[in-house]
């Protein structure tokens, strides 16, 4: 029961890394593929109607980490504060900017929010979670300018897939540059953990890219999908056993009473969970159109 | 002033914070569903403006109480670690669940409403807000039972030192929540009602438009009767508090000593007989404990300690609470009585509509104020002290720096928002675009 409520966490927040993460580098790249505002307002329709809901994963996999592991949760976030802090500043400033933008007259600060709050959570998650596995600020470097790279990678590659024109253009060039830049950032974040999980990731980014290059944005996108993924199982294997230093996970484990309670709530609910925030997808499959393009 | 002290402050300040944009959420979303539903059925304009001009305010507001949320989801694990490890077996379960049933529903339906408006078929669009309105109903009663199991503790039992639920079902269904949610869900309306009462006073003293009548006639029957759940649950709630929550009952006012047939102070010196344990009770006769005796009990019980909270607060706060609740709800009835039959709204009522914005904010507020300041120093009734909850690694320059950062952020926030409603209410209602149409150029059908 604990093993399985460790992988439904890992479940959680690779689906959180996934989602968020191509909304994350999306709002950073934003400003970069648009060159007025009617293609700005575009890039970020790509992501309005899902970022909400994607964020909400990060809620549930925090939820989830209370309930199931209470001490792991305390440790995490308290060992963390500062980052932790300076996160949801961001999540904040990028979550007012993106849903005021439309309804001010400037939307300069509003992008300036969006921007600084979609860079500052995806280079510090991924500094958190290395310096959760090494315990060192090298590492917590590297791992931040990782996930940075990535979110970059995988937010130019949903860019290309969802608009039209000059802003596709402009998003297909971003990706073949973010994945010059994420390949061998990933090789040095990536390479000492050394699982199969991790090895693999590398050859999904560099996948991506190639297939970025050859115009299979679906497909690329897929490879970006799959190479967070990976990653994500790989650190969490990391974690398995000791997810904090000096904690082990049974440990930091619910009672089984609990833990099979969540277990009930989780198999009823996320089945529709998945099947309406798909149907959103499914909704807005369409690609954005930039007016004159 | 050490870390605990900050670490306070800072779940005071974040939570007040949160407090002022959930409730209006909570029954905005509803009140916006009821428009669209209103214009789905009768075909008049009049409504579709209505739900476009209310459904905006109700969107930047919504972006605040979402961004304020996460906060506080983070802030147990990062300010009061031990208070996480030591309930999260029980406290964790309904905060996930409400991440899972109804976040979830929320925010994606949420999005589906905002760009939906020419996609999405009108039934399966007006589906969305409801979805989403519901979501954000349902996710203010897992809170509540969350916040309720630390004022009244049950299905669990304490072993090595941590709480271990014994009954999920128990921890869902506790007095304390089942008192605390309509109460507090019935409050939401009422502020809901009261903005909505404000903003329809404004263009009421500018407009004889139809529109506005119709808006201010509906918040009025809604902030009436949410008022009376609101005073049906407060007497259930306080009858509760006499059984479960004494301590935080006699602070309230400011009772010292056990008495039988105690009397009611409406302010200090102002005293009517026997009342306090007629509310408490519905008996003149029955006896009420006091601050001073409980102490004594207490220290009995727990050891050597304060166990008194703070008696002026919790005093105060429970007047203005009452005061200013009623007086919005007052107001509404007084509005309902005097438009009946198609009157006019006079001048003065209109802008006296103008209070109902503030008027439930403060009363919502000062009821936390009492609730959770009423139950110190305990986080969890009888079984962890707030001094005890506190992170230990945590130091009083990282309180320090992430409270200083939250509330300059805010600030900044809170003078954005009310810039952002005011200039929206004065733009008023007539030239209402489709929420997002004017963002969203129509695509071709074209598929990748």
């Amino acid at each position: 029961m604990i093993e399985l409520w460790f992988a439904i966490i890992a479940f959680l927040w690779t689906g959180y890394f996934v989602l968020e993460g191509f909304d994350f580098g999306v709002g950073m790249l934003a400003p970069l593929v648009s060159r007025n505002a009617t293609e700005q307002r575009a890039s970020l329709q790509t992501i309005g109607p899902v970022w909400d809901g994607n964020e909400v994963w990060l809620i549930t996999a925090v939820g989830a980490m209370f309930a199931a592991f209470p001490a792991w949760y305390a440790g995490v976030f308290s060992t963390f504060y500062l980052p932790v802090t300076l996160i949801l500043v961001g999540l904040i400033v990028r979550g007012v900017g993106l849903e005021w933008r439309g309804k001010v007259d400037n939307p300069l600060w509003c992008d300036l929010g969006i921007v600084v709050g979609s860079a500052l959570p995806a280079f510090l998650w991924g500094s958190v979670f290395a310096d959760l596995l090494f315990n060192n600020a090298l590492a917590a470097v590297v791992g931040g300018v990782f996930t940075l790279a990535v979110c970059a990678l995988h937010g130019a590659v949903f860019l290309a897939l969802k608009t039209t024109g000059p802003v596709r253009r402009r998003a297909r060039v971003a990706a073949l540059i973010a994945g010059g830049v994420t390949i061998p950032v990933a090789v040095a974040a990536l390479s000492s953990l050394g699982t199969i999980p991790a090895l693999v990731s590398m050859a999904a980014l560099a996948a991506a890219t190639a297939l970025i290059w050859r115009r299979r944005e679906g497909w690329a996108f897929a490879a970006t999908a799959a190479s967070i993924v990976l990653a994500t199982l790989a650190v969490f294997m990391e974690l398995r056993v000791r997810p904090l230093p000096g904690l082990t996970l049974v440990e930091a484990a619910s009672a089984s009473y609990t833990l099979g309670m969540l277990t009930w709530i989780g198999l009823i609910a996320l089945p529709f969970v998945l099947v309406y925030q798909g149907w959103t997808y499914w909704v807005f499959r369409k690609r954005v159109l930039v007016a004159g393009s | 002033m050490d870390a605990l002290d900050l670490a306070r402050w800072q779940f005071g300040v974040t939570t007040v914070y949160h407090f002022l944009f959930v409730p209006l959420t909570i029954g905005l979303g509803i009140f916006v569903a009821g428009l669209q539903t209103a214009w789905h059925r009768t075909g008049n304009e009049q409504y579709l403006k209505l739900t476009k001009f209310f459904g905006k305010l109700f969107l930047i507001n919504f972006a605040m109480g979402v961004v304020t949320g996460i906060v506080q989801e983070f802030q147990f694990g990062m300010n009061w670690s031990e208070y996480s490890t030591f309930v999260g077996d029980v406290f964790g379960a309904p905060l996930a669940m409400e991440a899972l049933l109804a976040f979830f529903m929320e925010s994606t339906f949420l999005g589906l409403w905002i760009f939906g408006w020419d996609r999405l078929p009108k039934r399966v669009h007006l589906a969305t807000i409801w979805a989403a309105a519901i979501g954000s109903n349902l996710s203010a009663y897992f809170i509540l039972a969350a916040n309720a199991w630390m004022k009244h503790p049950v299905g669990y039992e304490v072993v090595d030192g941590k709480a271990r639920m014994t009954d999920l079902w128990a921890v869902l269904t506790n007095s304390t929540a089942l008192a605390q949610v309509p109460h507090v869900i019935a409050g939401s309306f009422v502020v809901a009602g009261g903005f909505v009462l404000a903003v329809c006073g404004y263009w009421l003293l500018r407009t004889r438009a139809e529109m506005w009548r119709r808006a201010a006639r509906a918040a009025l029957v809604m902030t009436a009767i949410a008022g009376a759940v609101v005073a049906g649950t407060g007497d259930h709630s306080a009858k509760l508090m006499y059984e479960q929550q004494p301590m935080k009952l006699a602070a309230a006012e400011g009772l010292e000593r056990d008495t039988e047939g105690a009397a009611f102070s409406v302010v200090p010196g102002l005293e009517i007989p026997k009342l306090l344990s007629f509310l408490s009770t519905n008996d003149l006769e029955a006896p009420v404990q006091g601050t001073e005796d409980l102490q004594r009990r207490f220290e009995q019980q727990f050891g050597p300690g304060d166990y008194r909270p703070d008696g002026t607060v919790v005093f105060w706060s429970f007047r203005v609470m009452i005061v200013f609740g009623l007086a919005t709800v007052g107001l509404s009835v007084l509005g309902l009585w005097l438009t009946r039959r198609r009157r006019e709204f006079p001048a003065w009522l209109s802008r006296a509509m103008l209070l109902a914005l503030p008027l439930p904010l403060i009363a919502v507020i000062a009821g936390w104020l009492l609730s959770e300041i009423g139950r110190q120093p305990w986080t969890v009734a009888g079984e962890l002290l707030t001094a005890s909850s506190v992170s230990p690694g945590v130091s009083l320059a990282e309180v320090a720096t992430s409270l200083t950062i939250f509330t300059l952020l805010y600030g900044a926030l809170a003078v954005a928002e009310t810039v952002l409603l005011a200039r929206h209410v004065r733009k008023g209602a007539e030239e209402q675009a489709p929420v997002q149409a004017a963002e969203a150029p129509r695509e071709p059908s074209l598929m990748y």
